[in-house]
């Protein structure tokens, strides 16, 4: 029988590779670290909406992979979701969910609920067992009114006031247990949610470098990519290195001139009845 | 024994001033055998777009060969080259859907994409992407391919110091790795404003053991 040719699949996990990769393992090769969100990320709630807060460091093993990643992904223009664990699940989940809410806005004709987003996303987790290692702070305001969840790979969601999750989620949670109340002004909110991220960034070594945030409130989201650098890098030599031309000894060099080929403008008109 | 640390590998990619520069090892061994000294790990996609691929030397292989194919079909059906940006979510979509049972390969992209704007970005072996602006690396030699680019990298260089920065990168980071080195491969793009854009491609002399 003649075996089809790989066509681009339908979408889903493809375990074409597992009978390989276990005979690897079978033989005492070991699997590879993945780049995981060591991570400090949170969220609370305050008087007139949601802030999400992340650090920015993703980690391979020990060594710093990213210096300035971006942890708080978008799901709907009113809601937001932070992620820890793998990299590539956190993305990837949330990257899914967010087309499925944009589809599920265009048939429904409405603005996304912070539920729908949760309960596709624990659907989907819980469907694979917790191996898919997502775990995610989900906020946003709706009609309903603001939100905010926690969500674990394993697909058990809470509803909390004010959440932490990650590696540096302990050293987050201890801020926000001393210092939250409720009804918060954005300010103070914004404040509390940087001091636990920080908290995180210097207690936490899985978590580094800046504090992201993201406020949520009805009718208006501001990211705030970067919004503390707490650690600039200052250890710069002024100099720089400069070498000489010439000083990296070339065996051979190829050169080929690029022919620029003709434009296509994307858009254009469009398509008549 | 890690997986990645059967062939061994070194990849590194910066990005200049309407430049970028690509550039690899050329060893090839099993373990700590040495069996190729010139072997390819960066490849072209067209004409603007270069990956390079570490990790497992054949999982490499295949994953090019797989992305040459989905972009000969892009091709066909757009009638234009594909986006660096694009390209890196194909990269990701493809590594990501063997999730449970991945490819043992840590891509570096590298392009020009709109207005000549230099795009690189890497991912790890399940498709997380980590885009850059200033430089990135892979393989065996990572770590101290780290080291070296964080000391040596300067924004906004001209394309004869970009080759320089990225050669000695290269080659001061793979002479405290084992399992890479024998040589290096530059390949650096550049888009000027009145000459047509130029691709260089050079071999560099380097410790041979």
């Amino acid at each position: 029988m003649v075996k089809m040719t790989d066509l681009p699949t339908k979408g889903g996990f493809s375990f074409d590779l597992c009978t390989r990769n276990q005979m690897l393992l079978d033989k005492g090769v070991q699997m590879p670290p993945f780049r995981k969100t060591g991570t400090t990320i949170v969220g609370l709630v305050f008087q007139d909406g949601v802030v999400l807060g992340a650090d920015t460091r993703a980690t391979e093993g020990p060594i710093v992979a990213d210096k300035n990643c971006e942890k708080i992904h978008f799901m709907a223009p009113n809601i937001y979701c932070c992620g820890a664990g793998t990299a590539a699940d956190t993305e990837a989940v949330t990257d899914m969910v967010s087309s499925q809410l944009q589809l599920h806005r265009y048939a429904t004709g409405r603005e996304s609920r912070v539920v729908t987003a949760l309960t596709l996303l624990k659907s989907h987790l819980f469907s694979y067992q917790g191996h898919v290692s997502a775990a995610l702070v989900l906020g946003g305001v709706d009609v309903t009114g603001p939100h905010l969840h926690t969500v674990y790979p394993h697909g058990s969601t809470d509803t909390l006031p004010f959440a932490t999750m990650g590696s540096g989620s302990l050293a987050a949670m201890s801020v926000f247990e001393s210092k939250y109340r409720e009804g918060l002004t954005r300010e103070e909110g914004i404040e509390l949610v940087a001091e636990a991220i920080c908290a995180g960034i210097f207690n936490d070594l899985g978590s580094g470098s800046n504090v992201d945030v993201c406020v949520i409130t009805k009718g208006q989201t501001e990211y705030l990519r970067n919004y503390q650098l707490p650690n600039p890098r200052t250890y710069i030599s002024s100099k720089g290195y400069s070498f000489v031309k010439g000083q990296t000894e070339v065996l051979s060099t190829k050169i080929t001139p690029i022919q620029s080929k003709v434009q296509t403008v994307e858009g254009g008109d469009a398509m008549e009845e | 024994m890690s997986i990645f640390e059967y062939n061994g590998s070194a990849l590194v990619a910066m990005v200049g001033k309407n430049c970028f520069a690509i550039a690899s090892d050329r060893r090839l061994g099993v373990q700590l055998q040495t069996v190729a000294t010139d072997f390819q790990r960066v490849f072209k996609i067209h004409d603007r777009l270069y990956i390079g691929l570490s990790g497992l030397a054949t999982d490499a292989q295949t994953m090019y060969q797989k992305l040459v194919f989905r972009h000969k079909l892009y091709q066909l059906r757009e009638e234009r080259d594909m986006k660096p940006q694009t390209f890196a979510s194909l990269v990701s979509a493809l590594l990501y859907e063997k999730r449970f049972g991945p490819f043992f390969c840590q891509p570096v992209i590298a392009g020009l994409g709109d207005n000549d704007e230099p795009f690189i970005c890497t991912m790890d072996c399940l498709g997380a992407k980590e885009l850059a602006k200033d430089f990135v690396v892979s393989g065996t030699a990572s770590e101290s391919l780290y080291g070296a680019c964080e000391s040596m990298y300067k924004p906004d260089m001209e394309p004869e110091e970009l080759f320089e920065t990225i050669s000695q990168a290269l080659l001061s980071s793979v002479d405290r790795d084992c399992l890479s080195g024998w040589g290096g491969y530059v390949l650096l793009v550049y888009a000027a404003l009145l000459t047509p854009t130029e691709v260089q491609e050079k071999i560099l002399k380097g410790r041979m053991d």
